[in-house]
């Protein structure tokens, strides 16, 4: 059985949601209205830039590398939350 | 929270969808430092940035330079010179590699044997007596008969001035060679008598803008809200200028704050080492810039500025989508 001392994914959804709200000066949200499912690129209207600007909180937050081309498929808040929980366990388990 | 689908109906959800994910990474290259004219306004003359790099003639130096670009992520190659067709081997080099679109003054033909699909913008700066004062010659004259029904070229009319009032003739005369055209404005870098705008010629150019849009819809490639945006230099009440300005080369770009900008842009000299300050000369006042692929930039990169109303939405996408037709990402 594998052992992981990660962060549980609700936690991550709720710190990434401050995160981007705060980065991107959403308005109008809190992280616990930020539907975490909800599609950032078609409906929120975020692109690589903020993305990319995302992904250097994130990874001095969590100490974890967001490859680039993982960019694509990280396309909701939740999507990001369990992304970053895998690294996080990979890293617990390593 | 504002989301797109809140602002926009189905039909205009479909069309954000379509451009929403293209992820367009240009840059900009100096083919060469000659040409076949010399045209008074042309900054790359003007400013001497023919004299800042020695060309590099080494055509497998050119292919591994573009290979390079290509492993940073560009996926649009916007040639520029000099003029690129007097070295169609350095053109066919980005053509066999990216995206290309080559920006000419349509006097040599490109032999489409050779560049079946290659999208090519021909420069056309007023009509026949500004083409004689400012660049020597009529070259609509030759370049319309080159290209004639070629559904891969199009004009890049550069207004001036002069044109306000005249520009029916221009646009009718190109619907008749079966091209396209995009409207653009006259940046005057050298200062010529008469051709530098005031604020009623903007006005006045605007609504004929409008109304050229509005009488050749399958003609002129354009929105109304680039030609507000050119005409006027501002973009949901802010200025454009050096502080906002997407198109400056980013390992040169030393602003902070940063605004918002193209990913990883850069404008190359023809040595393939040197890199120009931006997409234009840096000789030019950035306040009165009107360089139009930098505007329609300029609105692109902020995309969540235009998640506001309805209309900033559609303005956005109508813009987005005149700078993927005009760079082949979607058909006409």
């Amino acid at each position: 059985m594998r052992m992981s001392t990660a962060p549980d994914v609700e936690k991550i959804i709720l710190n990434v949601a401050q995160i981007m709200i705060d980065e991107l000066k959403l308005e109008d949200v809190t992280p616990e209205t930020f539907d975490p499912q909800i599609d950032l690129i078609d409906e929120v209207g975020i692109d690589s830039m903020d993305l990319a600007t995302v992904a250097l909180v994130l990874r001095d937050e969590y100490a974890i590398r967001i490859d680039e081309d993982d960019y694509p498929k990280l396309t909701s808040v939740r999507l990001i939350s369990e992304y970053i929980s895998d690294k996080l366990a990979d890293r617990a388990d390593g | 929270m504002i989301t797109v689908s809140s602002l926009l109906d189905s039909e205009w959800h479909q069309r954000y969808k379509r451009i929403s994910k293209l992820n367009i990474r240009s840059s900009i290259y100096d083919v060469t430092n000659q040409c076949n004219l010399r045209c008074k306004g042309c900054f790359f003359f003007s400013s001497g940035e023919d004299k800042a790099a020695v060309e590099e003639k080494d055509i497998k130096k050119w292919a591994a330079f573009i290979d390079r670009e290509k492993e940073r992520g560009v996926n649009l190659a916007i040639l520029i010179g000099g003029e690129p067709t007097l070295h169609l081997d350095r053109v066919e080099a980005f053509y066999r590699r990216l995206p290309t679109f080559v920006a000419t003054n349509g006097l040599i033909k490109i032999p489409r044997d050779r560049f079946p699909n290659l999208m090519l913008g021909i420069s056309l700066w007023g009509d026949e007596n500004d083409e004689k004062v400012l660049r020597g010659k009529d070259t609509f004259s030759i370049s319309s008969k080159h290209y004639e029904g070629d559904p891969n070229v199009y004009y890049l009319y550069t207004l001036t001035p002069k044109q306000i009032g005249k520009t029916e003739r221009i646009i009718s005369k190109i619907r008749d060679a079966g091209l396209k055209v995009h409207m653009q404005l006259l940046s005057n870098d050298e200062g010529v008598d008469g051709f530098s705008w005031h604020p009623e010629q903007l006005e006045a150019i605007r609504l004929e803008m409008d109304d050229m849009l509005d009488q050749y819809p399958n003609t002129v490639i354009s929105s109304k809200y680039y030609h507000e945006i050119i005409t006027t230099g501002k973009m949901l009440g802010r200025r454009f200028g050096w502080n906002e300005c997407p198109s400056v080369t980013e390992p040169l770009d030393k602003r902070n704050p940063r605004p918002k900008r193209l990913i990883e842009f850069i404008r190359w000299a023809s040595d393939l080492k040197t890199m120009h300050r931006c997409c234009t000369s840096e000789t030019r006042d950035c306040s009165s810039c009107k360089d139009g692929a930098a505007h329609m930039s300029w609105v692109m990169v902020n995309k969540r500025a235009h998640i506001r109303t309805t209309k900033d939405l559609q303005n956005w996408i109508e813009v987005y989508e005149m700078f993927a037709k005009l760079y082949q990402f979607i058909p006409w």
